[in-house]
C-alpha cells in the first residue's frame, strides 16, 4: 500500500528516475551534450568550482551585495512606508509613486545605473536597492493603515500618543506585514541582482551572475545550469534559515499559527 | 465650584450637559446623541441601556475623549474632557489585549505610561491586579492561551491598574458565553466594592445593567436620547436570578417597548 511508505520515498524515487533518464539521454546521444549537459556533469563542474575557490568567492560577492542593498533598501522602506501611511499627502504622491515602481522590473535601472555611478560597485547596489525599497514601502504602509483600529484606542485612552504609540503600538502590530514586505523585497532584490550581474560585467567583484554568464561566453551550460542550481539553493536557504523562522515564531507567538 | 458643604458622595465625576453628537455618513447626517444632560456620581456604578443605535457607545467613545461632541460640554471634575486620557480608562467590548505582550506586559502597558512610578512600583501594581481579577498565575501567558474570559480578566487588570478617576466599560461582557459572565459579574461588583471605582457601562443587556448599576440609565433611539432613569436600590452582591432583580428589570424593559410602541 502506498500510504503505508514514509513520505520521502516516492518523490526521491521520482527524482532519481527523473535524473538518470535525463543522464541516459544525454550519454545515449538523444541530446545534444552542449545544449542540455547531462547532470553528472553539472555536479563535477560544482565540484571543481567549489575546490577552486570560485564558487564560493562569487556567491560571497553576490551575497554581500545583496545584503547590503537589502539592508539599505529595507532600512529606507520601513521610515518611508510609514511616513506613507501617516501623511495622507505624502501617501498619494509618494504612495502612488511606490505602486507603480514596484511593477519596474529593476533590472530596468540599469543603464541610468551605470550612467550614474559606471561599472562600479554602487551601480549593482543601487539596482539591487530600487528592487527592495518600493516592495517594503508598500507593505509597511498597507500593515500600518491595517492596524487594529481597536488597538490604537486601547493605547490612546491609557495616554499612549505620538512616537509611544508608534514604537509600542504600530509597529508591533504592523510586524508580521512588516516581515512579509521585507520577505518579497528580500525576492524582488535576489531576482534584481542577478539581472545585474548577468546584464553587465561588474569590474569591483565577480558574482555568481557573472559567473552564470561566463559560462554563457564560453558555451559551458554544465556552468550556466550549475550557477542557475546554486541560485536556486542561496534562494531557498536564505528563507528557510532567516526568514521562515522569524515568520513562524512571530506567528506562533501571536497565537496565528500552531 | 462645589461648595465644601457638599456630600462627597454627591460630587459628580463626569457631568453632561446638552450633549449632542451627529454623524455625518453615506445616508446623510445621522444624530446619533441628542441633548444629553446627566451626572455621573463618583463611586457610582452607572448603566447605561438601550437598544442598539441609542448611541450609548458613542457615549462612551465621547466620554473617553475618543470622539467630540457636536454641542454641549462633558466635564470631568472641574475639566473638560476634549482628548483620552488616563483619567478615563475603557473596557472595550473585545478585549483590545496586545498579542505581542504577554498577561502581565498587556497591564504593565497603561502603568508605564505613568511617569512618577518606579518600575518596581508599577510591577507590583500589576501583579496586585491580575491578582485581584484571579490570573496571578497567568502573568507569562500570551493572550491567545487564554480563554475569552480570561482575557477579558486581563482587560479589566489593566484598565484598573493606572487606578483611573473613572472606569468606562463598553459591553466588555456581550462576547462571554453566560456561565463565564455570570462569574464576571461576580469579580466586577467585589472590585466595585473594595476600591470604590466610578464606573459607566454601557450595554444592551436589560438584566445585566440592573445586576451591575447603582442607578440604570435607559436611552431611546433615534436620535440617543435620556428616557427615563431607575435608582437600583437592591443590596450587593446581586445575582442575575434574583427575583426582586428580575422585577426591576421587566420594569426596564416595559418603560421600553413603552416607547418603542408610540
Amino acid at each position: 500500500m502506498a500510504s503505508k511508505l514514509p513520505r520521502p520515498v516516492i518523490p526521491t524515487l521520482i527524482a532519481v528516475l527523473f535524473l538518470g533518464g535525463w543522464e541516459w539521454f544525454v550519454r545515449t546521444g538523444h541530446v545534444n551534450e552542449v545544449l542540455v549537459p547531462a547532470p553528472s556533469h553539472i555536479l563535477q563542474w560544482f565540484w571543481e568550482a567549489l575546490l577552486s575557490g570560485e564558487l564560493l568567492s562569487a556567491t560571497w560577492v553576490t551575497m554581500r551585495r545583496l545584503i547590503i542593498g537589502f539592508a539599505i533598501g529595507a532600512a529606507l522602506g520601513v521610515p518611508l512606508g510609514a511616513l506613507c501611511a501617516r501623511v495622507r499627502w505624502i501617501r498619494d504622491t509618494l504612495g502612488v509613486l511606490a505602486l507603480g515602481l514596484q511593477t519596474l522590473p529593476s533590472v530596468c535601472w540599469v543603464p541610468l545605473a551605470l550612467l550614474w555611478f559606471g561599472i562600479r560597485e554602487e551601480a549593482v547596489l543601487f539596482v539591487v536597492v530600487m528592487g527592495t525599497v518600493w516592495a517594503v514601502v508598500i507593505a509597511v504602509q498597507e500593515s500600518v493603515l491595517n492596524v487594529e483600529p481597536l488597538y490604537l484606542r486601547a493605547a490612546q485612552t491609557m495616554g499612549s500618543k505620538g512616537w509611544h504609540l508608534w514604537y509600542r503600538v504600530i509597529f508591533p502590530a504592523a510586524l508580521p506585514g512588516v516581515l512579509s514586505g521585507m520577505k518579497q523585497g528580500w525576492a524582488f532584490a535576489w531576482r534584481s541582482l542577478m539581472a545585474a550581474e548577468i546584464f553587465v560585467v561588474i569590474v569591483t567583484g565577480f558574482g555568481l551572475g557573472s559567473l552564470l554568464n561566463a559560462g554563457r561566453e564560453l558555451l559551458r551550460m554544465d556552468q550556466v545550469m550549475g550557477v542557475m542550481a546554486v541560485v536556486m539553493l542561496v534562494g531557498l536557504l536564505a528563507n528557510l534559515i532567516f526568514f521562515s523562522p522569524i515568520e513562524r515564531w512571530l506567528r506562533r507567538s501571536r497565537g496565528l499559527e500552531r | 465650584m462645589s461648595s465644601p458643604s457638599d456630600k462627597a458622595a454627591n460630587l459628580p465625576a463626569l457631568t453632561l450637559r446638552n450633549v449632542t453628537k451627529r454623524f455625518e455618513g453615506a445616508a446623510g447626517k445621522v444624530t446619533a446623541l441628542e441633548d444629553i444632560t446627566l451626572d455621573v456620581r463618583e463611586g457610582e456604578f452607572l448603566a447605561v441601556v438601550g437598544p442598539s443605535g441609542c448611541g450609548k457607545s458613542t457615549l462612551l467613545s465621547l466620554l473617553a475623549g475618543l470622539e467630540h461632541t457636536n454641542e454641549g460640554q462633558i466635564r470631568l471634575g472641574d475639566q473638560e474632557v476634549v482628548a483620552p486620557g488616563r483619567d478615563r480608562l475603557v473596557m472595550f467590548q473585545q478585549d483590545a489585549l496586545f498579542p505581542w505582550l504577554n498577561a502581565l506586559e498587556n497591564v504593565m502597558f497603561g502603568l508605564r505610561l505613568k511617569p512618577d512610578l518606579t518600575e518596581a512600583e508599577r510591577l507590583e501594581s500589576a501583579r496586585y491586579y491580575l491578582n485581584l481579577v484571579g490570573l496571578g498565575d497567568k502573568e507569562k501567558a500570551r493572550p491567545h492561551e487564554l480563554s475569552g474570559g480570561m482575557r477579558q480578566r486581563v482587560a479589566l487588570a489593566r484598565s484598573l491598574a493606572p487606578n483611573p478617576r473613572v472606569l468606562l466599560m463598553d459591553e466588555p461582557f456581550s462576547a462571554l458565553d453566560a456561565l463565564t459572565r455570570e462569574q464576571l459579574y461576580g469579580d466586577i461588583q467585589e472590585i466595585f466594592t473594595k476600591r470604590k471605582k466610578t464606573i459607566v457601562l454601557v450595554t444592551h443587556n436589560i438584566r445585566e445593567a440592573v445586576c451591575l448599576g447603582d442607578r440604570v440609565v435607559l436611552f431611546s433611539p433615534n436620535p440617543g436620547r435620556v428616557q427615563q432613569v431607575f435608582d437600583v436600590n437592591l443590596p450587593r452582591p446581586r445575582r442575575m436570578n434574583d427575583p426582586s432583580l428580575a422585577t426591576l428589570a421587566s420594569e426596564v424593559t416595559e418603560a421600553l417597548s413603552a416607547h418603542l410602541a408610540k
